[in-house]
């Protein structure tokens, strides 16, 4: 599989093993083309997980966005992680597998990353008028929106 | 018994009728309606809110509002070490904690590229199959209750308090039991545990057929859930549904099979699957797993090894910069976890995957053109837990 990716892309991805593990870290340029593989030549057909790390002092890429594959052909597992700079969007898989859709609104909420192509990118967990993203390194363990707390609660904090 | 399942069956009343998608209409027909179920609706197992658009008695489209219990749990172990955050897990799927301290344990073991003792991996199985029953019972206890049937209940909250009593007796508590440490467990098991252990497995498995002549062959129960809810094996996968649900259509996927942790390769066991994927199959898979369960607690106990119970692991973790992803086959499903270490003594991020959220996600798919009452049926039978879906 690594050579038949690696004759198309190139130096666009990087496959990687670390403890047993495979992962490809792809160029954001390539990721969208290489999850649709994936899933079409690869038998990938199961999309486990979509999420994020956060880097803030990686400038110019400050997320690590990764989706966990399964394929139940091959009985195997594979991660694929891509990194974009804050404020840039991700490629949307929903078209590709229906489960993505939950977990890259999940992914907004708590990042703030942008999902390109998906149908209905709201906040999930968090109420809707909700500030800021808490995932993010920069937002404080206690942290919260005060704003909204006030004005729907009805109270000074909420801690 | 399938005779007798054969005359009793009928076919399904529920016509399931094409909706239109995707198109959200500002103003409604004169003959539709807008209902809201939940959150605080005892049919929703904790804080669900689910929006229903309604044609009469026929849902035209479902939209989960979710959120309610949203607690943190992600931000919270990046801000705890890897030992302190191990408690927290047990806060997600509370009614199956083992399970949940197991995967994190296995997956910060992964991490620190140590594995527990054999003594510690085949007690881990022990008590993880334990809650698998405990959690199956539960589940039916209560969907039973939601469909109407109040008597199952209390035969399997009787049977469960069996489960944690032995919970009690091993680690102190009966529900959050943060039963694993990281490299093994904590507690040796006390005297006369295998004895409990088996001693509680003959006594369950009359229990279990028990429940069988309440509900299998019950022409009400069979009314409410066959032919409702039903999931295609491709729609399953579609939607990354996994455990008794993703089974009940057909698929034999096992993560305990398919991809073995702690000591499962050792035990034979079967993976139950049904073929409609509707509600009345997930009922029969998730009973024969309990019977697969005590089958591999029976064998489990009987050849517990010798030996020390926790690995040796430095006091002071910190695993080396790197990520792995780790999961289990939880009652639920797949329950994975993600963790990345940046190598300091607290997890730089640690990603849950939890089986509920993921299945909650196929309610809508289930329920489009179904009856009011058993859209109570589908929440029942996805075998959702509030806690875990919010973190």
């Amino acid at each position: 599989m690594v050579t038949r990716l690696r004759n198309r892309y190139g130096s666009g991805i990087d496959p990687k093993t670390y403890l047993g593990q495979n992962y490809i870290i792809a160029d954001v340029s390539v990721v969208g083309e290489l999850l649709q593989v994936m899933r079409d030549e690869e038998q990938f057909d199961y999309c486990v997980d979509v999420t994020a790390v956060h880097y803030p002092q990686r400038k110019g890429q400050e997320f690590d966005v990764v989706w966990v594959l399964y394929s139940f052909p091959r009985n195997e597992r594979v991660r694929v992680k891509t990194m974009i700079k804050d404020g840039d969007p991700a490629p949307s898989v929903v078209e590709l597998w229906a489960s993505a859709n939950w977990l890259e609104r999940e992914c907004y909420d708590m990042f703030g990353i942008r999902f390109e192509g998906h149908p209905d990118l709201r906040r999930i967990l968090l109420p809707d008028g909700w500030q800021g993203f808490p995932l993010r390194k920069e937002y404080g363990i206690t942290q919260q929106d005060n704003e909204w707390v006030k004005i729907n609660l009805g109270i000074e904090s909420g801690r | 018994m399938a005779d007798i399942l054969k005359s009793e069956q009928s076919p399904s009343t529920v016509e399931h009728i094409e909706t239109e998608k995707g198109v959200d209409q500002p103003f409604l027909d004169a003959t539709e309606l807008i209902l809201n179920m939940g959150p605080q609706h005892p049919s929703t197992h904790g804080v669900l809110r689910v929006i229903l658009k309604l044609d009469g008695e026929k849902v035209l489209n479902a939209e989960c509002v979710i959120g309610y219990l949203h607690r943190g749990v992600e931000k919270i172990a990046e801000n705890r070490t890897y030992t302190m955050f191990n408690p927290y897990v047990d806060r997600m799927d509370y009614v199956a904690a083992v399970s949940n301290g197991l995967g994190y344990c296995e997956a910060v073991e992964k991490l620190l590229n140590i594995e527990a003792p054999p003594r510690a991996q085949w007690v881990r199985t022990i008590l993880t199959e334990l809650n698998r029953i405990a959690s199956h019972q539960l589940w039916l206890g209560t969907h039973a209750l939601d469909i109407g049937a109040i008597t199952p209940l209390f035969y399997t909250f009787r049977d469960r308090e069996e489960i944690l009593k032995i919970f009690e007796k091993y680690c102190g508590a009966r529900l959050t039991t943060h039963a694993f440490r990281i490299g093994g467990c904590q507690y040796e098991t006390y005297d006369g545990f295998e004895q409990d252990v088996k001693k509680f497995c003959d006594f369950v498995t009359p229990k279990v057929d028990e429940y069988e002549t309440l509900l299998t062959t019950n022409r009400i129960w069979l009314e409410r859930t066959k032919g409702v809810g039903i999931l295609r094996a491709q729609d399953c996968i579609d939607l990354g549904v996994t455990g008794p649900v993703l089974r009940a259509s057909g698929v034999k996927w096992d993560l305990r099979k398919a991809q073995p942790y702690a000591a499962y390769k050792n035990f034979e066991f079967e993976i139950p699957t049904g073929q409609n994927g509707d509600t009345y199959d997930r009922y029969i898979v998730r009973i024969a797993e309990m019977r697969q369960a005590l089958r591999i607690i029976r064998q489990a106990a009987d050849s517990i090894p010798e030996g020390p119970i926790m690995g040796k692991v430095p006091k002071v973790m910190k695993p080396p910069v790197g990520e792995v992803y780790h999961s289990i086959e939880a009652p639920k499903g797949e329950l994975g976890y993600f963790v990345v270490s940046d190598g300091s003594t607290q997890p730089y991020r640690v990603r849950v995957r939890p089986p509920s959220f993921v299945n909650l996600a196929a309610l809508s798919k289930m329920v489009e053109g179904a009856l009011v009452a058993d859209v109570v049926a589908v929440i029942g039978t996805l075998d959702i837990v509030l806690g875990e879906v919010d973190r």
